[in-house]
């Protein structure tokens, strides 16, 4: 069996690249959104056991804000934005054009509003990311959770425990100049997903 | 002070008194504990998905009710349980995010619960409590000592099952 995990350190790179582009187009956005200047990482490419994914935002029992969404296409996977909750607050409270702290817990309308940052950002993480592939994907519309991080991680996961016992995530950290920004976009292939942007990246 | 044994995602641990076995952040997963109240032993078995025979490769058995329940029995016993004591609490089986149209996947919570204690009856453990299903997380935890199994949550405080 070919696993679709083994790459080479090039098509690592490709990964990277094409996260980095991808992310580059959600941090403009983000950035409009907010109206604050918008910093984000290299994107993180890491290949890992399922298991120690949690690690990866704090641990199992961190408590966590996540926006979910499905990646429909040739290429399915999973769309995770995740912030620690004093952030989703501020995000909130900055979409809402609130001073920071107002928000206390997520109404309806601040549930509302933080979806559709998720959204906004998975749209132009896609679209880079479908321009860059030439694979056409699209988000699903996007679900909210505030609980505990390893509880929310189980879905992504879930389809991938069913094929094997590694995880391909691609994440990006976003940061606002005024710290009230913290969030972790990840995307996470589906099974046979990886194998697919591979071979439409055409790297060996 | 008693040894706190943590339990990872597709993982179990068994001990004895007066340890306590925890796992962290359940959503659609499972937490099966397995207890003998006279030899105070037990385990606490982490599973994420009900079938392996479903799975196209996993070299992994804790990871499914199917094949980790009776791993963990033999474990249990092995530390000096008597199979026919034993009971078994749950706990998990979340629906973290609602869809629509929501695929079996997003409905695995309710198979994982379904399955353990289809394949805990099938091998004659006795279940004695369980608290799954809703759409949150929980981390619970076995008291070796008692046999008590802590279900915690973020907005639903705790409890003892």
């Amino acid at each position: 069996m070919i696993d679709e995990f083994d790459l080479t350190p090039n098509q690592l790179d490709a990964m990277r690249e094409i996260g980095n582009v991808g992310a580059g187009n959600s941090a403009t956005a983000l950035s409009q959104i907010v109206n604050k200047k918008i910093d984000m990482n290299v994107p993180k490419v890491s290949i890992i056991p399922i298991e120690d994914v949690p690690e990866l935002v704090g641990g199992p029992d961190t408590l966590i804000v996540a926006v979910f969404l499905r990646v429909y296409g040739k290429a399915p996977g999973s769309i995770l934005f995740l912030m620690p909750k004093e952030n989703a607050f501020f995000l909130a409270d900055d979409l809402m054009g609130r001073p920071h702290g107002t928000t206390q817990e997520l109404d309806e309308m601040s549930i509302s509003a933080i979806k559709e940052v998720g959204n906004i950002l998975s749209g132009s993480y896609l679209g880079a990311f479908s321009h860059f592939t030439n694979i056409s994907m699209l988000p699903s519309i996007p679900s909210l959770a505030m609980d505990m991080a390893g509880a929310i991680l189980n879905i992504v996961l879930l389809q991938l425990g069913q094929m094997g016992d590694r995880a391909m995530v691609i994440e990006t950290k976003f940061l606002a100049e005024d710290d009230s920004i913290n969030g972790h976009f990840f995307l996470v292939p589906d099974p046979g997903s990886l194998g697919t942007i591979v071979k439409a990246v055409g790297v060996e | 002070m008693a040894d706190l044994i943590k339990v990872g995602m597709a993982d179990y641990k068994v001990g004895r008194s007066p340890s306590t076995l925890i796992s962290y952040g359940l959503g659609s997963c499972i937490g099966v504990s397995l207890y003998d109240p006279v030899k105070k032993v037990g385990g606490l078995l982490h599973i994420m998905l009900p079938d392996s025979t479903q799975a196209r490769f996993s070299d992994n058995p804790a990871k499914f009710a199917d094949t980790g329940i009776p791993l963990m029995i033999n474990d249990v016993v092995a530390l000096g349980a008597t199979k026919a004591r034993l009971v078994a609490k749950l706990a998990g089986g979340a629906q973290m995010f609602a869809f629509s149209n929501a695929s079996d996947i997003m409905k695995v919570g309710n198979r994982n619960a379904e399955t353990c204690k289809q394949i805990l009856r099938r091998n004659g453990i006795k279940i004695v409590a369980e608290d799954t299903g809703g759409n949150y997380g929980r981390t619970v935890s076995i008291d070796l000592a008692t046999g008590s199994y802590k279900v915690k949550t973020i907005d639903r405080g705790e409890k003892n099952i």
